[in-house]
């Protein structure tokens, strides 16, 4: 007889964690956290900094702390985790095969199942940066786990490919365990990172950031011994003449997230081509029944207490799918246009009179522009907008009462200047 | 003093060493890195070429012929991931069927079994990713492909199994004629051999030029690759060829036995030979060529890009040097391409050269088969779950892309890996999507307790390549 849960989470980090308490707290019983490291809190047990949780709890927290307020409620509800286990095959019909060191491999039955599992970063190979291919090369987040969490040092003489956060992140903390960070490059002409980053891990300590510019060689036969720099042009690609080379043991990369969605298209979920996450609708529901996405794996977040509220909406709209069964009815669609590029979710099938937040991101950097949402082509509301920029996450919140009678498609879109 | 000593652990070297453990013969390969394949043998194509290329009387006519009907078979006897699926040269021009034709004749003079002339709609039928521009093609059902790396591992496996010797960090500096023999002097002190065998890849000439009459020069040849996600890997089904060139058989498209899709290689000529840098020009120029035999390569899904060096000699012949070249001095130079589909053939005919002129005979003993490491997520269910029984190792997973638990990467390392590419290129663990992002950090950790090291000793691949500086708070040190 096969294992039966009414709920598996598939990922113990920030997301799975806050879907299993809040659809605990809708009264789901049977619920099983699937995490494949050793312990809960996914990505937030190597972010050792503080500046998470000012959303949800109007403090700046580290990493492990914001975690732990989540596996703290998660211990006190009682909702069974297992950790060091790898899920390896989903189903259409929700069958997990999953597999520990503990329990072997075995096949779990879902009644309705959370994807949380977070997202990865694009590996140099992603870029095709030439060169060779030696030792001292290291994706940031992989860096950032063996310094705080394993105490080994990657390198003392860093060049940082990529001003996402996590490259910010890592020039700060490289800088205080003593290396010396020789610059961010920055293939775009604007950052990807959040602006306090900027300010907080860059400026604060002098390192500069090289904008427009990427790596186009890579030297050293058995360690890294320097990477050329080069400016690009804004068809991003480099400029000869403007080559220089800079002497170095180690490169971060910190060229971008991507969901990990391989479970997800196992299962046959419908995925964006824009995000890389599932297609959703309001509830976080996929195009596949009983299967709900939320946090990274969704679509990349820059703030975790925005993860957590999403993740929640999950748990509370599985709860819901377990009590109630399959909503079926028709579906407004939701789109980005003119700079917004994409939108979640992507479809809104009036389950609820909640009002739904519809997050997105912005394909280039504006000053004084506007956020405008139409209804099949009547404006419906114009957010003005000082600064909209990739690497900021941007939310509405749209009432489902305020749309006009059968409508059919919601369009989000940038408009530039101050009407 | 030893019967029989080769010079280099490629697959070649492990195949001659291979062969040469049939033998009463005392055996040992010397090899200056940290393990082997880890040169020419661990970037290149991954092909089994068909053999319609060589000029027929070529040595690399005769050894690719052999060497591409041995290997479907020595792949089974050594549990190598191995697959015929066909190959294709196509040609773009209506014009340039009569270059087919020469290639199906030299094809039929090698003795290639199975070649067909394919056009138009049969041709696009049976590989639909193919360029609408694409108007004919040689196709080649014994064209295969195989996995270099357990190749080599699994050649070596079981030449130390029949009892053959290998020694690593051996860098060969000189050869002399002593007594008969050899004496060789090495960076790890002096051997003495009755035999010695050049299987040295880009640096065979050397050791040829310390004894033989004539000397050679190779210029090492790099070809350079992009590797795409295991979600392409059925893009196409066969290895997609365009007509070969002076430089070479040019760009291919191919699938590969783990699911992923390469292109490559590019021929470019460099001095150096000890290292094997991509190029943007060369990326670009290996992408630009793949698209007009695959229109729509997903080249987003580039997971890594690498290169490799074929030991080319400049002589002219185009051809290998398989022979006793002075008397007790064997050779297997200038084996470019199709070097990997020739080396079982080498080996064979090599040993039993060497044993030849030795007089030994063959060992009642000999043992063919070598079992490799169990692929736990190609295993069906009730396998994989008995041998989690067995050891629990194999429920943990380590590379999620991959999905290598952590009994492999032990295996990994009980045959012989110290280093994260040693236990990559053994069972593949960081070989997937995110390149070692996530297992990197945890199958370092399972080295250094194996090994009995600290993490910090630990490379990348051998020699100088700490992947770590020290412990944090130790910089300043």
């Amino acid at each position: 007889m096969m294992r039966q849960v009414q709920l598996a989470v598939i990922g113990g980090g920030p997301a799975g964690l806050a879907a299993a308490i809040a659809a605990r707290e809708s009264g789901v019983e049977d619920i099983l956290i699937i995490e494949r490291d050793k312990e809960l809190g996914g990505i937030l047990n190597q972010c050792i900094h503080a500046g998470f949780g000012l959303h949800t709890f109007g403090e700046e927290l580290t990493g492990p702390e914001y975690a732990r307020r989540f596996i703290d409620r998660v211990e006190e509800l009682h909702i069974p985790c297992q950790t060091d286990t790898m899920v390896l095959d989903l189903s259409p019909d929700r069958v997990l095969t999953v597999t520990s060191r503990a329990r072997g491999l075995e096949q779990i039955q879902a009644g309705a199942v959370i994807l949380a599992m977070g997202c990865r970063e694009r590996p140099r190979g992603a870029l095709n940066i030439p060169g060779t291919r030696p030792a001292g090369i290291w994706s940031a987040g992989t860096a950032q786990r063996l310094v705080n969490m394993e105490g080994l040092m990657p390198g003392k003489e860093v060049v940082i490919l990529g001003s996402g956060d996590i490259g910010l992140i890592m020039a700060r903390r490289m800088t205080l365990e003593g290396a010396h960070v020789r610059a961010v490059a920055e293939v775009l002409p604007y950052s990807g990172g959040l602006k306090r980053n900027i300010v907080q891990c860059l400026e604060d300590f002098d390192i500069p950031l090289l904008l427009s510019h990427t790596v186009v060689d890579i030297h050293g036969r058995e360690r890294l011994e320097g990477v050329t720099l080069a400016q690009v042009d804004d068809q991003r690609r480099p400029i000869p003449g403007t080559e220089q080379y800079i002497p170095c043991d180690t490169l971060l990369l910190s060229v971008g997230l991507l969901p990990e969605n391989e479970l997800s298209a196992a299962a046959g979920v419908t995925l964006s081509g824009v995000t890389g996450g599932a297609v959703v609708d309001e509830t976080l529901s996929t195009d596949h029944e009983g299967i709900f996405a939320c946090g990274n794996v969704l679509h990349v977040h820059d703030l975790v207490d925005f993860v957590s509220q999403e993740a929640a909406l999950a748990g509370r709209s599985a709860a819901r799918y377990l009590q109630q069964g399959r909503h079926t009815g028709s579906a407004i669609r939701l789109e980005g246009k003119n700079g917004v590029r994409y939108t979640v979710p992507a479809l809104l099938t009036g389950q609820s009179e909640e009002p739904v937040t519809v997050r997105f991101r912005v394909a280039q950097p504006y000053r004084s522009a506007a956020i405008c949402v139409y209804a099949d082509g009547t404006l419906l509301r114009r957010i003005p907008k000082r600064i909209l920029a990739p690497g900021e996450m941007e939310q509405v919140t749209l009432r489902p009462q305020e749309l006009p009678e059968g409508t059919q498609t919601v369009t989000f879109c940038i408009e530039e200047g101050t009407k | 003093m030893y019967d029989a000593i080769i010079i280099g652990g490629g697959v070649v070297g492990c195949a001659i060493a291979r062969e040469l453990s049939r033998y009463q013969l005392s055996v040992c390969l010397l090899e200056r890195s940290e393990d082997v394949c880890t040169g020419t043998s661990k970037a290149n194509s991954a092909i089994v070429h068909a053999g319609f290329d060589a000029h027929p009387g070529s040595q690399k006519a005769r050894f690719n012929v052999e060497g591409s009907e041995m290997m479907e078979d020595l792949c089974r006897q050594l549990e190598v991931p191995y697959r015929r699926c066909g190959s294709l040269v196509v040609c773009f021009d209506p014009a340039d069927h009569e270059q087919l034709q020469q290639l199906l004749e030299r094809g039929l003079e090698n003795g290639v079994q199975g070649l067909e002339l394919l056009h138009g709609a049969v041709l696009h039928a049976m590989e639909p990713a193919l360029a609408p521009e694409a108007a004919g093609a040689l196709y080649a059902p014994t064209g295969a492909i195989v996995c270099p790396f357990t190749l080599t591992y699994a050649l070596m496996e079981n030449a130390k199994a029949n009892g053959a010797e290998f020694r690593f960090d051996t860098e060969v500096r000189s050869l002399r004629r002593k007594d008969g023999g050899f004496q060789v002097e090495t960076s790890a002190g002096i051997l003495e051999s009755r035999t010695v065998i050049n299987a040295a890849g880009v640096w065979a000439d050397v050791f040829h030029n310390q004894l033989s009459d004539y000397p050679i020069h190779i210029t090492p040849r790099r070809g350079e690759y992009c590797l795409l996600d295991r979600k392409d890997g059925t893009l196409v089904s066969h290895t997609i060829f365009q007509l070969p060139g002076p430089m070479g058989k040019g760009v291919l498209v191919t699938p590969t036995v783990h699911g992923n899709l390469l292109i490559g290689p590019t021929a470019q000529d460099q001095p150096e030979r000890d290292s094997a840098p991509t190029t943007a020009a060369g990326l670009a120029y290996a992408v630009d060529t793949a698209r007009r035999s695959v229109p729509d390569l997903p080249m987003r899904d580039v997971i890594t890009s690498f290169a490799g060096l074929r030991a080319h000699i400049d002589s002219g012949a185009e051809d290998f040097i398989v022979d006793e070249t002075a008397p007790g001095f064997f050779e297997a130079a200038g084996i470019e391409s199709p070097g990997l589909t020739s080396a079982p053939a080498i080996g064979r005919y090599l040993a039993a050269a060497v044993a030849r002129h030795l007089q030994a005979s063959e060992k009642e003993s000999f043992q063919p088969c070598r079992s490799g490491i169990p692929v736990l997520h190609q295993l069906p269910l009730e396998q994989r779950q008995a041998l989690m029984a067995a050891d629990p190792a194999y429920g943990q997973i380590i590379c999620r892309c991959e999905q290598i638990s952590e009994g492999e990467i032990l295996e990994a390392i009980r045959r012989g890996a110290r280093s994260l590419d040693g236990v990559k290129r053994r069972v593949r663990a960081g070989m997937g999507r995110c390149q070692g992002g996530f297992c990197a950090p945890r199958v370092m950790e399972i080295l250094a307790r194996e090994l009995g090291q600290e993490q910090t000793q630990l490379t990348k691949g051998g020699g100088q390549g700490r992947l770590l500086t020290g412990k944090t708070k130790e910089v300043q040190a």
